[in-house]
């Protein structure tokens, strides 16, 4: 599988060609070169992918393969960081995830930053990004996969701050960087404590069943190191992947370009941290099963409360970065509610399923939300309404993504979401009876969104909107095709928590149960927003205090600038450094000048005068004879 | 005399060329060949160690030479290299090499600015290929003399203060030093047999512990000022702040160093027993450091007091390491020297190449210098991203050898300063991305900065020289680390009896 090698190296080529030699280039050829990199890349995915899947299952299952591995850095006889490239059900799927959706936000930012300044660097950047994203789903070990978390971070930081001479862009790029610099450490020291108890980093060892006995003795607080090991990971998989209260940065990183939030903070990056428990899922069934449980409730908390902030948010983007928060949350639950194997794992296959699905419809509401943006000239809801005339394919392209994540059949959301809901009952009716009402909530915001957007009032308009150009349109067409039919996939077939073959079967009361709340819901959101209504503003006075706590995402975003600034920054940090201007230094600016004030005043003695010294000599040995003659 | 002693040959070679040399430009000459020569030295040794190595050659020191000095102390001029020492100096002459091209623009006296520069090189190179105690101290000596009139003439700000402070303190530090190593020669054989100051045989004997418990902290501490050990750190935020910027380069970069690989190669070598008695209270110190500079750093406002601090928390994690005791910490040690070696002095060049344009290093008075002078911005974000760890550059590749041998150390005291330790990689991420954001990102403050020249070829040189060298240690570590960690055998080995 040499190609995989190719995928591997090529993203790495491209961001050094495009980086250095960037500036060389004109706008045109680095974004052609950019994509037509992207576009080779792509098909060698898929080509990997066909391979892959098309040599069949090896007793049932599919067997993980290494094609490749070098060793990188060797810390002691048994902990070494090898990169290399994991071939297994995710990571293939992942790698055809991934390059889709990034081609397709390569070509339509063809068009989306046509002129922009610093545009070979933001192709530069894509391919960075790309790369690491690619290393880090086919990592044969966790460290390697820890190298390529750090680098995703960083291409996000890059992408985000962007635009770097906004204020805004600059807070959030540094603000998502550090917050998920902070989970990252849990990740690491959780790292550092799995490998010390299991002596290896690598996956297929890590997963083969008899680390948990060479750890079994070990326990930290009463839990077996292994799963607080194992929670630790999960910290830094919480913090890429926005989960409470570590969701803070997401929201914020929508003030880099539209296509980089398309592909990096809805499609990829930031479900790593779901693909991280994924990957490590039977080391988390087998040492820690009561850790996913945990894991399902973050992610559902995660998921209603992100879902009721996205409610009353008035940016399109935002709007959409809480909708993929409470979808994250959804995979989240997936994962933690899934048993191993067969019908148990169920969740498991729903949440990858759902990742995928996902990916591509939530990237395609991104594109769209980039193509209103980019002829509207703002984010805010205000200033659109009745876009439907203008902007044709945007609008049916958003309405296909809005049934989607909604929940309607026959798009590619409703089966996945529907399997979550049913693992999701499967684990417990309360936990099935929230995801539900989470999914209604989720039917009623995007279709508020949609209506105020394409239907209501129309905003006064200095130019009348026009529809995006074929390089932005092509792709949106193409994910909505993808969001049509995605969920026809046998889905079970090539991805499943045991690696065999699964088939999923509708749960009809689920379904209907859910399609009915959806349609609720939608409903709802039509008699809103359909046309200009005094209903909103009923509803937000009857709800005061919660709309505007919502309004402000329940402060937390003020919980952590309280702790940032007064606390690290205006205490800690001042405080250090006053204490060692003033009392470190001071300690020892006082031995100097403590020095030098008894060398003046001992300096008398060394006068030089002869009286002197034959006075004190005399008055010495006077002394000396008295002292010897009386005493 | 063998190829090694060229080390410390080509320097005093160079200075007297730069007696010799009539104008600016025969001074320029003289310092570009006769640095390129020390980094083509510094090249071939690496390649001949290397080539020793896999011949199968398992001396400890390679290359020694012997000469007898001085007979009645039993003083030798005694060199010898191993792994860590090749690393150290291949370090040293890459900054005495970027550190030439960074004072290419020097205003006033170049050839005397380039003598005591030389002669600085000299003690450097000369301290890492020693193995005898007597001339290691003698030329630790040399280095620092040098570093009071490089600033005291030609730094800036309270140029005077900050030389004396600078140069008190660390004398202050060589007289432990010198105690300490004093003991250790008068323990170093049998009352009655003959004492040394060889390194490897005193190695051989053991230093009754009584005498450890009393010189290793001596001779710890003594090593430990010039590696920022808390609290006897604050002559570098003041020293750095002044010093002009290859001084400041070749300060941090190199002359730090000599502060951890004297504390390995000293103290924890020849007097392990106690080493591994007290390390908690040094493990407290510098944990203290790491945490402490970090902090500290956030609310500067100079660039070179945020690089100063940030310097003393990298630094405390190079001793930190050290005081793991273990094979992986101590290799984590010596990467991190080179590590913070390297991209510390791209820093100070950056920040002097800024300082010279803009005429200030408060980060209040600057902004939008990205898109003004974008070579030496993107080369701050290089730096940056480097020192707050981003894998593929030389910091992770040191930071992550260092916690994961730390973590070795299973007890809990161990472990909680280890964890304590790794939190500063947040707290470095805000006050990188903190200076970033402010001097580079935005838009440009001072009208007057709109016309800033971006960097001169020179410039471009060093600052390549050093992002290349980051690159390097960053993207293919393993030659290396094999290299410190096969020669870190014997520390251990010294350990373990």
């Amino acid at each position: 599988m040499e190609s995989a090698v190719l995928i591997f190296v090529l993203p790495m080529l491209m961001f050094m060609l495009l980086g250095i030699g960037g500036k060389y280039m004109t706008h045109r050829t680095a974004g052609r070169l950019g994509t037509l990199g992207l576009t080779v890349i792509t098909v060698l995915a898929y080509v990997t992918a066909y391979r892959y899947f098309g040599a069949g299952r090896s007793g049932g299952v599919w067997l993980p393969q290494t094609v490749f591995h070098l060793e990188w850095l060797r810390f002691t006889e048994n902990l070494q960081i090898e990169l290399g490239i994991l071939l297994d059900p995710i990571s293939v799927m992942m790698l055809v995830v991934i390059t889709t959706v990034s081609l397709m936000v390569h070509i339509y930012s063809l068009g989306y930053m046509k002129g922009e300044r610093g545009f070979q660097r933001y192709y530069a950047f894509l391919s960075l990004f790309t790369f690491s994203m690619l290393g880090l789903v086919v990592a044969t070990n966790i460290f390697q996969m820890y190298i390529f978390w750090e680098l995703v971070g960083v291409s996000s930081y890059l992408l985000i701050g962007f635009y770097y001479t906004k204020p805004a862009a600059i807070a959030a790029s540094k603000k998502a960087f550090i917050v998920t610099r902070f989970a990252d450490l849990g990740f690491l020291i959780g790292i550092l404590l799995l490998s010390f108890y299991t002596q290896t980093f690598n996956f297929t060892e890590l997963m083969s069943g008899n680390v948990c006995a060479s750890a079994s003795g070990a326990t930290f607080l009463g839990g077996s190191v292994i799963a607080w090991a194992l929670g630790l990971i999960f910290v830094g998989g919480a913090g890429k992947s926005a989960m409470f209260p570590l969701h803070i940065w997401l929201p914020d990183a929508m003030e880099g370009p539209t296509p980089v939030s398309a592909l990096i903070h809805a499609a990829t990056m930031v479900v790593a941290g779901v693909y991280l428990v994924a990957r490590l899922f039977p080391l988390y069934i087998e040492a820690a099963p009561e850790l996913l449980v945990g894991i399902a409730i973050v992610g559902a908390f995660t998921s209603l409360y992100a879902a009721v902030v996205a409610c009353v948010q008035t940016d399109i983007k935002r709007v959409l970065a809480f909708s993929t928060i409470s979808q994250i949350g959804f995979m989240m639950v997936a994962l933690g509610v899934s048993g191993m194997g067969g019908h148990a794992g169920l969740g498991y296959v729903a949440g990858m399923f759902h990742l995928f699905t996902h990916a591509m419809f939530k990237a395609l509401l991104f594109l769209c939300a980039g193509a209103i943006i980019h002829t509207i000239g703002s984010n805010e809801m205000s200033a659109m309404g009745g876009l439907r005339k203008y902007m044709p394919v945007t609008h049916i392209t958003f309405l296909v993504a809005c049934l989607a994540i909604s929940g309607i059949p026959p798009f590619s959301g409703f089966f996945s979401k529907d399997e979550i809901l049913t693992a999701a009952f499967l684990f417990s009716p309360w936990m099935g009876v929230l995801m539900s009402g989470i999914a209604g909530l989720t039917a009623f915001y995007m279709f508020r969104l949609y209506y105020n957007i394409f239907w209501g009032a129309e905003a006064k308009r200095e130019h009348t909107p026009h529809e995006a150009p074929v390089s932005m349109t092509a792709p949106l067409l193409f994910l909505a095709f993808v969001t049509c039919f995605a969920g026809f996939i046998p889905f079970g077939n090539f991805v499943s928590s045991d690696g065999v073959e699964y088939t999923i079967h509708l749960d009809g009361k689920v379904a209907l149960s859910s399609v009915g709340l959806a349609c609720v819901a939608i409903g709802i959101a039509f008699r809103f927003y359909r046309q200009a209504s005094v209903l909103p503003a009923k509803m937000a006075t009857a709800f005061g205090g919660f709309y505007r706590a919502a309004l402000h995402r329940f402060y937390i975003d003020n919980l952590y600038l309280f702790i940032t600034k007064r606390i690290i920054f205006a205490g800690i940090s001042q405080g250090i450094a006053w204490f060692d201007r003033h009392v470190i230094d001071g300690a020892m600016n006082l031995t100097a000048t403590v020095t030098q004030k008894v060398a003046y005043c001992i300096r008398g003695l060394q006068s030089g005068q002869i009286q002197q010294y034959a006075f004190v000599f005399l008055i010495g040995t006077l002394l000396i004879v008295v002292w010897m003659v009386f005493l | 005399m063998n190829f090694l002693s060229l080390f410390v040959g080509i320097p005093v070679v160079m200075m007297l060329g730069l007696l010799l040399a009539g104008n600016l430009k025969q001074i320029r000459a003289v310092m570009v060949a006769g640095a390129t020569a020390l980094l083509a030295l510094a090249v071939m040794l690496t390649i001949m160690y290397l080539g020793e190595r896999s011949a199968g050659n398992t001396a400890q020191m390679l290359f020694r030479a012997d000469v007898l000095w001085f007979a009645p102390f039993n003083i030798h001029y005694a060199v010898g290299v191993d792994g860590i020492s090749v690393v150290m100096l291949l370090l040293s002459a890459v900054i005495v090499f970027t550190g030439t091209f960074a004072s290419w623009r020097m205003a006033m006296q170049q050839r005397e600015y380039f003598m005591w520069f030389c002669l600085l090189a000299t003690g450097v190179f000369g301290f890492f290929i020693s193995i005898d105690l007597f001339t290691m101290f003698m030329f630790y000596e040399i280095a620092l003399i040098p570093m009071y009139l490089l600033i005291g003439v030609w730094g800036s700000g309270r140029k005077e203060y900050a030389a004396m402070k600078l140069t008190l303190m660390l004398m202050g530090g060589s007289a432990f030093l010198l105690v300490g190593i004093l003991g250790i020669y008068f323990h170093s054989a049998p009352a009655g047999g003959t004492y040394t100051m060889n390194l490897l045989e005193i190695a051989q004997y053991r230093i009754p512990m009584e005498a450890q418990r009393l010189f290793f902290p001596l001779t710890f501490i003594g090593f430990g000022v010039l590696g920022a050990l808390f609290p006897f750190h604050t002559w570098s935020p003041d020293g750095h702040a002044s010093a002009p910027t290859a001084v400041s380069m070749l300060h941090a970069g190199v002359l730090m160093k000599l502060g951890g690989y004297g504390c390995f190669r000293v103290a924890i070598y020849l007097m392990p027993e106690a080493a591994k008695e007290l390390s908690w209270i040094f493990i407290l110190l510098t944990g203290i450091s790491v945490v402490y500079g970090a902090y500290s750093a956030i609310v500067q406002k100079d660039l070179k007091y945020i690089n100063a601090y940030s310097s003393v928390s990298h630094c405390g994690l190079v001793l930190f390491a050290i005081l793991m005791l273990n094979q992986t910490a101590m290799t984590g040690a010596v990467l991190q020297m080179l590590s913070h070696g390297l991209m510390t002095a791209l820093f100070f060049a950056l920040i002097g190449m800024i300082y010279s344009r803009t005429h200030t290093r408060l980060i209040t008075e600057m902004g939008g210098l990205m898109r003004v002078i974008p070579f030496l911005g993107v080369g701050y974000v290089i730096a940056g991203l480097a020192s707050l760890g981003l894998p593929g550059l030389s910091g992770f590749v040191a930071e992550m050898t260092v916690f994961v041998g730390a973590f070795e150390q299973a007890d809990t005291f161990h472990r909680v300063m280890t964890i304590l330790a790794a939190t500063s990689i947040v707290i470095t991420a805000v006050y990188i991305l903190r200076v970033i954001g402010k001097l580079l990102y935005g838009s440009v403050v001072n009208p007057a900065h709109q016309q800033l020249k971006d960097a001169t070829w020179d410039e471009r040189l060093a600052v390549i020289g050093l992002m290349l060298a980051v690159a390097a240690v960053g993207l293919a570590p393993l030659w290396i680390s094999d290299m410190i960690s096969d020669s870190m055998v014997t520390v251990v080995e010294q350990l373990a009896k």
